[in-house]
């Protein structure tokens, strides 16, 4: 299908099957039930969940193919907002210009500052990337404000110019963004007894270009430029006496990856129309490295799970509360559920980054493929014991 | 013809002079072995030749052309391939794929993206890398991971890939060393068979004489940094001055 | 020239913590060969030790006050440090007023239990893995040290302050013949800095004249011949990361007073130390201390008021643009070693 091996194209349609019903997935709880916090089928976290999906796949092709660990990929991010807000103000509210434009400013800024940082590699690339993102940081909270808005963020206004488009609505507010009439916030509601499903236009936009954005990384992850990367990754030294100069391929990479965060930045400010500078700190660049590594760096389908996982954990455990905890053990004898309760507490609601940091560690020292080595384990581990005999000698299949 | 020629090179590390006037000339579809007890300079007679090192005097003519200044791709590109002491191959990836890098460095040179083609689409490259892992007697190994072969089968490999960017050196550092015997005799088997078919020539640093006797048809016996002599192998068998320098330390 | 020797003194405090947490990534990168990511969560910790040991010291306990009324005219409640019972009010008082200084002696063992730990039970697992999977997991460690902090300490910043007699400034120009009230600097940045210069020489100077020390440089500089020698260099260097993390927590007990620590300092200063660290060059101790210094007096420059009006924002960023220079022009590092890490 679309030249992809029978595998690769399996992996292609279990993604287009998990976005496209993912209002139905997401919402497995009736509403109004006990368990209906753990629905995560709101428009505003399932645009996040394929937002950071597409951030985490563009850095998965610079770290998880060429192992160039870089700690600045947010400022891409941050540039692909910055641009589609400015797109918002002074052309018009379509999505398209806006996402177009945050491409290609963060593939600019990406050839630059790629050109550079790669000048160097192992830990040295990591801190001149986290260098150039801190000062970029640094200058879009305070000098360049006029650009980027400071402190209080890059917003619409009522009198921006919007050449092609009006510059407030008949109603006197301020437009929002849409796609040739479709405004993104734009929601349909479907109730199927007491469940509730909410189909929402941005969504749906969101999710189509994850799944092209998926589609062209299986590409580039067959391709033989993708071979070039996984053998940088493996052997420089072998590629340089093969007559390879790896610099073209990394900065490549690291272009195509820039380029994949400014689009995430982009979605970002399309379905929220306002850039902040704190989308470009450093805490945000360690974001998408965990999304990568709890998922699985290198592997196709790694980082869309974990950046679900990241965004799940931080939507939906950061919201249970003692009063939650206390309903769920009221079963057992009062000593008891207190004692439960004070022991789960510090990881849930505001300790949930407790939790992430835990299952962090938790993956690098025994699951260094993350998620989906763990997958592959208890498959294995599933067909040894249905088989009972099973073939010695059988290498170990390289990751998808 | 020459296809090597190496004039007057010199090369000190801080107050140790590594090499100094160093002559040497390869003949082009020669077997060339550069022999020299420990610390005469051979490896840094090598980094020189492929551009991981600068000689400080001197001139590296390779085919009629400087190399010196170029980076090792460039060199590399210019028809010098290199085999290292332990094996560089690419071990993370399939055998298959390692063989197939070369071949498409061979035909494209230098950078091209193709980054939306499907390798195995690459009907070419894949022809090139299969015939050539057949030469290698290694067309049963075609999906392995090439960490995990035995060192051995990483050696012929490596000679492999390097014969599959068509060079016109080889280069090739201590192959045997650290081998099985069984295995070193396997490589000489390996690089005579290329010598007798290929239109390529080999130079070989080695210590093991017996792989150097079997293989070379001239030897430069090189000293404290210094060529002492170069002859054929007959003659260096008997020369004196290479008994005592370099085959009386021995035994 | 008042205005430089201020600003070199303003300069001093925050090079002189960022020397000393350098110090320690460095003695950690130099003898185990581990960058270690969850450094700046030693420095938070022992920030957090001076923090608890006030704490601690202040336990009170309600008593009544018979001479004095509260405003509905019955006898006033009072708390009194269980302290004032044991030692008498004067001694009592003097302690808690002395709690940062005092925190040293708490915070060293405790530091040094917290790094034999990370060491055995964590980083000793990383020795042979790749410095990625190294960064990753001393990241996460990082994460997880904070959460802890903040569950039990809030996520506010906890104002402890110094003891009254280093409270305030002293008028450094007036003692070294400038106008007066052209150079104040407060006390305790003076103390500060002259602590930081007192650890990194009792550093040097055990790394230089012990024999610990002498094995542990000999170590840093090639691990497999110490080890042929026979010499149990993994205990060694799992003391030597304690140290380290002494030195980090020390840095942090002292910097209390300087600025209220919060949960989030131990990542905010890492980010800075390690661009230090690559600056004076990985595995250089003595590099580590001059970046570290470095940095911070021009750090201070750039936020001249002259200075940013010539180049607005260049505070800002004045440490990255650095780093960035330095590392494309000498790629080791001020004072770095051939070959360290450019794999």
């Amino acid at each position: 299908m679309l030249g992809l091996k029978k595998k690769d194209a399996t992996l292609l349609l279990i993604v287009i099957g998990l976005t496209m019903f993912a209002p139905f997935i997401l919402n497995p709880f009736p509403d109004g039930s006990a368990m209906a916090q753990f629905n995560a089928g709101y428009p505003d976290l399932m645009q996040r969940f394929v937002i950071f999906g597409i951030f985490a796949i563009g850095f998965n092709i610079l770290f998880g193919l060429t192992g160039y660990l870089s700690f600045g990929h947010a400022a891409f991010l941050g540039i692909g907002s910055y641009s589609a807000v400015w797109m918002f103000k002074l052309l018009s509210m379509n999505v398209i210009p806006a996402i177009l434009l945050a491409m290609v400013m963060s593939g600019l800024f990406a050839l630059l500052i790629g050109f550079i940082s790669l000048r160097r590699s192992g830990i040295y690339f990591s801190i001149l990337t986290l260098a150039f993102a801190q000062m970029m940081f640094a200058l879009a909270y305070s000098v360049l404000t006029p650009i980027t808005g400071g402190e209080t963020g890059l917003q619409l206004a009522l009198d921006d110019p919007r050449v092609l488009g009006a510059s407030q609505t008949a109603g006197g507010n301020i437009p929002v963004p849409g796609l040739f009439g479709m405004e993104m916030r734009n929601s349909f509601d479907l109730a199927i007894s007491s469940w509730v499903f909410t189909f929402n236009v941005g969504y749906y936009f969101c999710a189509l270009i994850l799944i092209a954005a998926f589609y062209l990384a299986i590409r580039i992850f067959r391709s033989p430029f993708g071979m070039m990367l996984r053998a940088i990754k493996s052997n420089q030294t072998r590629l340089n006496y093969t007559g390879l100069n790896p610099r073209p391929y990394t900065l490549a990479a690291f272009v195509i990856s820039g380029m994949y965060a400014g689009l995430a930045g982009g979605l970002m400010a399309s379905m929220d129309p306002l850039a902040g500078a704190e989308r470009m700190f450093w805490t945000a660049s360690g974001e998408v490295v965990l999304m990568t590594i709890l998922g699985g760096a290198g592997t196709l389908i790694g980082p869309v799970l974990g950046a679900g996982m990241i965004k799940y954990m931080e939507n939906i455990i950061s919201k249970i509360n003692s009063d939650i905890l206390h309903s769920w053990f009221a079963f057992l004898p009062d000593g008891l559920e207190d004692f439960i309760v004070a022991i789960v507490y510090p990881f849930i609601g505001k300790g949930w980054h407790l939790t992430l940091g835990i299952i962090f560690m938790l993956v690098v020292i025994f699951l260094p493929g993350g998620l989906v080595e763990g997958g592959q384990r208890i498959a294995k581990w599933l067909k040894r014991g249905k088989t009972e005999d099973t073939k010695p000698g059988k290498s170990t299949e390289p990751a998808e | 013809m020459a296809i090597l020629e190496v004039k007057d090179v010199g090369k000190r590390f801080g107050g140790l002079q590594a090499l100094s006037d160093v002559q040497l000339s390869v003949k082009e579809n020669s077997v060339h072995a550069i022999i020299g007890p420990n610390g005469a300079g051979k490896s840094t007679l090598l980094n020189c030749l492929v551009g991981k090192l600068i000689p400080d005097t001197g001139s590296v003519m390779f085919d009629g052309q400087s190399v010196l200044g170029r980076s090792p791709h460039e060199i590399n590109q210019m028809g010098i391939s290199r085999v290292f002491q332990t094996p560089e191959i690419f071990g993370d990836l399939s055998v298959m794929e390692n063989m197939m890098i070369p071949c498409f460095a061979r035909r494209d040179g230098a950078f091209r993206m193709h980054a939306i083609e499907d390798m195995m689409s690459e009907k070419d490259i894949v022809e090139k890398a299969e015939a050539m892992l057949e030469d290698m007697n290694m067309a049963d190994k075609r999906e392995m991971h090439a960490a995990s072969m035995s060192r051995g089968d990483k050696r012929r490999l490596e000679i492999g890939m390097c014969l599959a960017q068509e060079p016109r050196l080889l280069l090739l550092d201590e192959p045997t060393a650290g081998m099985a015997r069984a295995d070193t005799n396997n490589t000489i088997d390996l690089l005579k068979q290329i010598s007798d078919e290929r239109d390529i020539t080999i130079a070989i640093i080695e210590h093991d004489m017996h792989v150097v006797f079997s293989l070379a048809n001239r030897i430069t016996v090189l000293a404290q940094g210094t060529p002492l002599v170069e002859d054929n192998p007959e003659n260096i068998r008997g020369n004196p001055k290479v008994r005592e320098a370099y085959l009386g330390e021995a035994g | 020239m008042d205005a430089i020797i201020l600003q070199i003194l303003n300069g001093l405090d925050k090079g002189s913590a960022y020397a000393l947490i350098a110090l320690g990534l460095t003695l950690i990168f130099g003898t185990l060969g581990v960058v270690n990511f969850a450094h700046g969560a030693l420095f938070m910790i022992g920030a957090f030790c001076a923090v608890t040991l006030s704490r601690i010291i202040s336990f009170s306990h309600e008593v009544i006050d018979e001479t004095r009324t509260d405003f509905l005219g019955n006898p006033l409640k009072v708390d009194v440090p269980y302290i004032y019972d044991w030692f008498g009010e004067a001694t009592g008082a003097a302690i808690i007023d002395w709690s940062v200084p005092l925190s040293i002696l708490f915070a060293i063992p405790i530091m040094i239990a917290v790094g034999v730990i990370m060491e055995r039970g964590l980083i000793k697992h990383f020795y042979k893995r790749p410095h990625a999977d190294q960064i990753l997991v001393t990241f996460g460690l990082a994460i997880v040290l904070q959460e802890i902090i903040k569950y039990y300490y809030g996520a506010n910043p906890i104002p402890t302050p110094a003891p009254e007699a280093f409270k305030g400034s002293f008028d450094f120009g007036a003692m070294i013949g400038f106008a007066e009230n052209t150079i104040i600097y407060p006390y305790w940045r003076l103390v500060y800095f002259m602590f930081a210069a007192l650890i990194i020489g009792a550093v040097f100077a055990f790394l230089q004249f012990t024999t610990f020390g002498m094995v542990v440089r000999a170590g840093m500089a090639d691990r497999e011949t110490v080890g042929l020698l026979g010499i149990n260099i993994d205990k060694r260097f799992t003391i030597m990361f304690g140290i380290a993390a002494a030195v980090a927590g020390l840095a942090g007990v002292m910097y209390v007073p300087i600025n209220p620590p919060n949960y989030h300092m131990g990542m905010d200063f890492l980010v800075l130390s390690f661009v230090v660290v690559v600056v004076g060059g990985m595995g250089s101790l003595p590099g580590a201390v001059l970046a570290g210094f470095l940095l911070g007096i021009l750090e201070s420059f750039a936020s001249m008021r002259q200075v940013i009006d010539l180049i607005p924002g260049i505070n800002q960023i004045i440490i990255y643009l650095v780093a960035i220079i330095i590392l494309l022009t000498r790629p080791r590092g001020l004072m770095g070693r051939k070959g360290v890490m450019e794999d």
